[in-house]
């Protein structure tokens, strides 16, 4: 029996149960067939108990009238919309404060990281204290401290501070004017689509010359230039098309204009001030891990210290910044669950909170609400690998 | 991937384990056999549910875990309570982590209907109100067009705030909360012009401002809240068990029993009086409980007017008088089926 192997076939071509990959796939679809076998058994099971138990089931809530008011809402949204809407306006709320604090942690993380080895002792100090600091409170603390010692501290809507009757700010929020736009305000937009892809072309022209002639050209004037300048003209052209909202106070608020909740302002500031301490972690190890011989290439080449950091320390940096910049960004997402400590109106607020209190069946609603969390990052983490196998190390 | 997909189905096994059909007399044996009643309150509502800072924990609430403890084990005080907030109090009665929910919590249609639950009566008749600051010099509701108003999450003040303001054309801009301590918060902050809450409670918490004196209820009563004790639905020996605990405190006034002449009530020749005690009639036999079952909640923990004056009435901070809660004969309609 033993020798059989040997006689019965040629060594490069094993038998189908005998092939690793072929063995590998079985293995792999077997145990995917088993985990979701299992997981329709525990909710097929879980939704069969809970009808028994008189608990209701099923996604029918989403059409019936959700009757609840919501604070903030990007999307059209008022008391006679369904328990459905609920879902985006929740969605979006949660979106907007994830990509607000990922900005601004970034933003604060990688100047904090880099200040953190200025060579300047007091800069260095003080990015130390700060990362020293937030990162070793917990951040629910944070959150209460930005929203309820700082946010909520601002003067009452009658003592607001005031820029100049346009714009104010107090403890119910930041009002600005809003824009409102009239016939003839296409325009504009179509001035800045051309600008936006003429400043790609040129980019890639002056690119293009300078690989090839080594002469630079200022693309981030011109750019500039054309940005503000062609949407300008055609601003002018189209008799100035646009009036603003001035927000003014009615009885107890400010009505019209734009506003800043102080509970997102305190979301988001806290979001960020945490994240951004681990982000200026990464940021100071990815630049202390590209070797000291490239410092002192580019310094006996002359290179004074930005262009330095911009053209030869930060991209090699980057490849070791990425992974771990990628679960700093899934943490803000996850985080940004916190919000209903302070009434921000978020995805777990509004629809894994009120709606799911207001309507009943849990399994269905949490089911959806971590689809949303898992899409977020899932999502997070494919544009962050695409980019890693951008900035590759790219063999020449 | 595969680890997420594990991580997601946890909770979904944790409840599909934990929900179990109730049946009948199970809640009661489980109880007897742990020798105590796990009893959720609130996280902390003054004349409703409280704990002192040895954890004692008192109120017109838990009175009535007490009188469920004192009809099964003669004892009033094999009673461990859970603070729940008002998001947590239903999942928590679901999933079997207590026996019974006495939380200031509103009887409606689908919470008796859609949550696999059933109200075993009404210990207190709320309506929803308004707490202003003084200082804005409002009067009444219908003044507070564009305010702000804070609320806490998973309460039915949510959709009774929206109803009143669409109704009579108003905004409003709502800041829900998590938990009553951040309302409350929000409120002395000055993030909302208005806190909204059943009336009980915000004189509940008026008493929990650093100066109460600033704030006023204003007179509008805008819901019905008939607030009471809750358990699962499909055990109905226990359902009747906590049902009828809170009719005999309510019973016993009725009747003028108290926890100070309930020995001497024993010979009374009242027949009503002689049911509640325990000496004749049906007895605790229909409930499976001992005979003097009701007597030990009476003398154990009152009857529904101590309780009331004790935790919320004249005797507590609140000051609140009967009013709807005064008994049927007495001009409220506090009303319990009769033990005979
Ligand atoms: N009766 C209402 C409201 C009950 C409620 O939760 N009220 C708040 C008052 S702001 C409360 O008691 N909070 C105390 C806590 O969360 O522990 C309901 O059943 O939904």
């Amino acid at each position: 029996m033993s020798d059989l192997p040997n006689v019965s076939h040629t060594p490069g071509k094993p038998a189908p149960w005998n092939d690793p990959k072929i063995r590998a796939l079985v293995f792999q679809a077997l145990l995917i067939g088993v985990v979701v076998t299992f997981g329709l058994y525990l909710i097929n099971n879980t939704l069969h108990n809970m009808e028994q138990r008189g608990i209701s089931t099923g996604f029918g809530f989403l059409d019936n009238t959700a009757g609840f008011g919501v604070t903030q809402s990007l999307i059209e949204y008022d008391e006679t919309y369904t328990y459905g809407r609920t879902f985006f306006v929740g969605l979006l709320n949660t979106l907007l404060v994830a990509v607000l604090g990922i900005i601004s942690a970034t933003l604060l993380g990688f100047v904090m990281g880099v200040a953190r080895l200025s060579r300047n002792w007091l800069i260095a100090r003080i990015a130390t204290v700060y990362i020293e600091i937030f990162r070793n409170i917990p951040l629910l603390l944070q959150i209460f401290f930005w929203y309820f010692a700082v946010g909520l501290n601002l003067p009452r809507p009658k003592q607001s501070f005031a820029l100049g009757e346009t714009i104010f700010l107090n403890n119910r929020g930041l009002f600005i004017p809003r824009p409102i736009t009239e016939d003839g305000f296409g325009l504009v937009i179509g001035a800045f689509v051309v600008a936006i892809i003429a400043v790609i072309v040129i980019a890639r022209w002056a690119h293009r010359r300078q690989d090839a002639t080594g002469q630079p050209f200022h693309t981030v004037w011109v750019s500039l230039a054309l940005l503000v300048g062609l949407p300008g003209l055609a601003f002018l052209a189209a008799g100035a098309p646009l009036t603003w909202e001035m927000p003014e106070l009615r009885g107890f608020n400010f009505r019209g204009g734009l506003s800043v909740l102080p509970e997102l302002f305190s979301l988001t500031l806290a979001l960020a001030v945490y994240t951004g301490t681990f982000i200026a972690e990464t940021v100071r190890a990815g630049i202390q891990s590209v070797s000291h011989g490239q410092t002192e290439a580019a310094r006996a080449l002359g290179l004074r210290e930005a262009p330095m950091l911009q053209l030869i320390i930060i991209p090699q940096a980057m490849r070791v910044i990425i992974p771990p910049l990628t679960s700093q960004y899934l943490n803000v997402v996850k985080n940004s669950s916190l919000a209903a400590a302070i009434g921000y109106p978020d995805l777990v607020a509004v629809f894994a909170g009120t709606t799911l209190n207001q309507t009943g069946p849990a399994v269905e609603i949490i089911a959806m609400t971590m689809a949303v969390y898992l899409t977020f990052s899932l999502s997070i983490s494919l544009l962050m690998n695409w980019y890693n196998a951008k900035m590759m190390l790219r063999e020449r | 991937m595969k680890k997420r997909l594990l991580v997601s189905a946890l909770p979904a096994l944790a409840l599909s384990v934990a929900l179990g059909t109730a049946q009948a007399g199970e809640t009661l044996d489980a109880v007897k056999g742990k020798g105590f009643v796990q009893c959720g309150v609130s996280t902390g509502l003054p004349g409703f549910s409280v704990a002192d800072d040895k954890g004692n924990w008192a109120g017109l609430d838990v009175d009535v875990c007490r009188a469920v403890a004192a009809a099964i084990f003669g004892d009033a005080s094999k009673v461990k309570y859970s603070p729940l907030n008002a998001k947590e109090r239903f999942t928590a009665l679901q999933s079997s982590e207590i026996d019974m929910l006495s939380r200031n919590t509103t009887w409606t249609l689908t919470r008796d209907s859609n949550l696999g639950l059933n109200f075993a009566g009404v210990n207190y008749y709320d309506g929803q109100g308004f707490m202003v600051s003084k200082n804005l010099g409002v009067k009444s509701a219908l003044e507070l067009d564009g305010a702000s108003v804070c609320i806490q999450a998973g309460t039915t003040t949510e959709l009774n705030l929206a109803d009143y303001f669409r109704a009579n054309s108003m905004k409003y801009e709502p800041i829900t909360y998590d938990s009553s301590d951040e309302t409350v918060k929000g409120f002395e902050a000055g993030r909302c012009d208005v806190l909204t809450s059943d009336q009980s409670q915000l004189y509940a918490l008026r008493i929990k401002l650093s100066k109460p004196g600033s704030a006023i209820v204003l007179p509008e009563v805008i819901s019905k809240e008939p607030l009471g004790p809750v358990v699962r639905q499909g055990d109905d020996e226990w359902f009747n068990i906590v049902r009828w605990s809170l009719f005999a405190m309510i019973n016993a006034e009725e009747l003028g029993v108290s926890s100070a002449n309930v020995d001497k009530m024993k010979s009374s020749k009242d027949p009503g009086i002689r049911r509640l005690l325990g000496l004749e009639g049906i007895k605790g036999q229909g409930l499976k409980l001992s005979d003097d079952w009701a007597y030990n909640i009476v003398k154990q923990v009152g009857n529904y007017s101590e309780a009331f004056e004790r935790n919320v009435g004249q005797g507590s901070r609140l000051k609140i008088s009967r009013g709807l809660n005064a008994l049927w004969n007495n001009g409220g309609i506090q009303y319990a089926p009769p033990i005979r």
